[in-house]
């Protein structure tokens, strides 16, 4: 009964303040290098002792405690092998600090932007925010961006020495900049959650438990800075996708957002999405956050519609019609041309793909949506063509299977229009 | 910790220093000692070094090739060509001497830690 207990309190820490004990101990360290696998390391030794021993007073001051005795250790140990540790002559004392819970502060906005700076390369940004920030294990990481754990751990820890050699600080910019790094910290974790949702293989045809972790950053960020848009706008629009991810695959296949049960998604969290959206982003922002806010009210549209006919396809047209203003994107312009043949019919969908051609060449989207198009305004010739072009384009074999049948459908005439 | 910026000039903002106006040169100093009088006042930096250099037709390479010296004309890559001078800098972090490096004419800078080996 007192494991169960002891286990139950450490996974809870583990779960809530990892991030806050590894942003201490870096800030107090300045050994990235060094501190995560301390904090490692307590966390085993709690595992292994607390069941027996009981759980300590103050659990978290205790783990930080003996992962701050661990990092000294090793500093010992490097002044000791006669190499370098320059760091300890800027003050860090040998005495472990007290170690009041409340007194430890909270850097972890500090070490999201430091995870996310732009000196460190793209694909390791994300990868570890979610090691560092929110502990997910380093071989979710990799099952979530599809490569080895051993990949993911190499990277990882050039990342970490990069900023320890490289000596990029633990402190976050202010005014401007940090706005701008914001926006930044933003995209890369909307990157890590995609990632998630770009189809595998097999049973991990969609990642969507990791995918859940890098919601959970977005709302470690919005509680970090709650009057940043971009931070709110991200966690609503995250937590809107997200809360779909039960109905995304049925018998090992995607299921389009039209056909997916909507009984399946999860009702509770796009309340608290909604709820979260509702206080502020009805005012347009500026920039990234505006890209975010209008996403996240294509998604709200989506997800409060009971059945799909009841999509308010106009107020989504209007969405990306202002999306298209801000981005200036060839691929918002698609998505519009869908929601305004949804709300206006085919033919004025089909106008709005006018002229895109040359900024998608190779898309298979745009003649794939083009022959959809076609056919409901009754050109089955057209449709035809523009499905040839699109099954010739089409690299993802899933992909192909669909505009495959969706071609031989045209043949039979009895299942089209 | 000691940083060093390598300034690759032939990106620069004002293109090589031959054949400009002698104001669109005094513009491009002016700029430099900018750089040097705000590490001096920066809290926690101190200038350490910065010289410009001559261009990669004034380089000579030189390499061991079989246990030998051999002397080539230089420089030993392309990209070297465009290196136009360097500084060390003292300095607490990374941002601070992406800071100071902004007021710096727009060149492409490497900004490199200097390791230390004793």
């Amino acid at each position: 009964m007192i494991a169960t207990s002891a286990d139950g309190v450490l996974a809870e820490i583990h779960r809530a303040e990892w991030g806050r004990l590894l942003a201490s101990l870096v800030a107090r360290t300045r050994r990235l290098d060094l501190v995560e696998d301390a904090l490692s390391e307590a966390f085993a030794r709690a595992a292994a002792r607390w069941p027996t021993d009981g759980v300590p007073d103050r659990p978290a001051a205790w783990l930080y405690t003996t992962a701050y005795r661990q990092v000294l250790g090793r500093l010992r140990g490097e002044a000791m092998a006669g190499r370098k540790a320059p760091l300890l002559a800027t003050g860090l004392g040998w005495e472990p600090p007290p170690a009041e819970p409340d007194a430890l502060g909270d850097e972890r906005l500090d070490l999201i932007l430091l995870c996310c700076h732009p000196a460190l390369q793209p694909e390791s940004r994300s990868a570890l925010a979610l090691r560092l920030v929110i502990g997910t294990p380093t071989e979710e990481i990799a099952r979530l961006f599809l490569v080895k754990t051993a990949t993911m751990a190499a990277r990882l820890t050039r990342a970490k020495k990069k900023i320890v050699q490289a000596g990029i600080p633990l402190s976050a910019p202010v005014g401007e900049e940090l706005d701008r790094r914001l926006d930044e910290v933003c995209r890369t974790i909307y990157l890590a959650f995609t990632a998630g949702y770009t189809p595998g293989s097999g049973n991990d045809l969609l990642r969507a438990d990791v995918a859940g972790e890098a919601v959970r950053l977005a709302w470690t960020l919005y509680h970090l800075v709650p009057r940043s848009p971009q931070a709110r706008n991200l966690a609503g629009l995250l937590a809107l996708q997200h809360a779909r991810r039960d109905a995304r695959v049925s018998a090992g296949r995607l299921v389009t957002l039209a056909d997916q049960d909507r009984a399946r998604w999860r009702h509770d969290e796009i309340a608290a999405a909604i709820a979260t959206l509702d206080a502020k982003a009805t005012a347009s922002a500026d920039g990234y956050a505006e890209e975010l806010r209008l996403q996240a009210r294509i998604a709200a549209a989506h997800a409060t519609a009971s059945v799909a006919a009841d999509t308010d396809w106009g107020h989504i047209a209007e969405c990306y019609e202002r999306l298209e203003l801000v981005t200036g994107s060839p691929v918002v312009r698609l998505n519009r041309a869908v929601a305004v043949a949804e709300s206006a019919g085919p033919d004025a969908g089909l106008r709005l793909l006018d002229g895109l051609d040359d900024a998608l060449p190779t898309s298979h989207r745009l003649p794939a949506v083009r022959a959809e198009l076609a056919r409901r305004s009754g050109d089955a010739e057209r449709a035809r063509a523009e499905l040839d072009t699109a099954i010739s384009r089409c690299a993802n074999s899933v992909e192909v299977a669909h505009l495959e049948e969706r071609r031989r459908s045209l043949d039979a005439p009895h299942e089209s229009g | 910790m000691k940083y060093f910026l390598l300034l690759a000039s032939e990106a620069a903002e004002y293109g090589p220093w031959e054949g400009r106006t002698p104001e669109s040169q005094e513009e491009e100093m002016a700029k430099h000692f900018a750089f040097g009088e705000a590490c001096e006042a920066a809290e926690g930096v101190e200038f350490v070094s910065g010289e410009a250099l001559g261009d990669g037709s004034m380089a000579t390479t030189m390499r061991v090739v079989d246990g030998e010296h051999t002397i080539t004309d230089g420089p030993f890559a392309e990209a070297a060509e465009q290196i136009g001078g360097f500084y060390v800098l003292e300095a607490p972090s990374l941002d601070v001497v992406v800071e100071l490096a902004k007021i710096l004419p727009g060149y492409d800078i490497d900004i490199r830690p200097v390791m230390d080996v004793g």
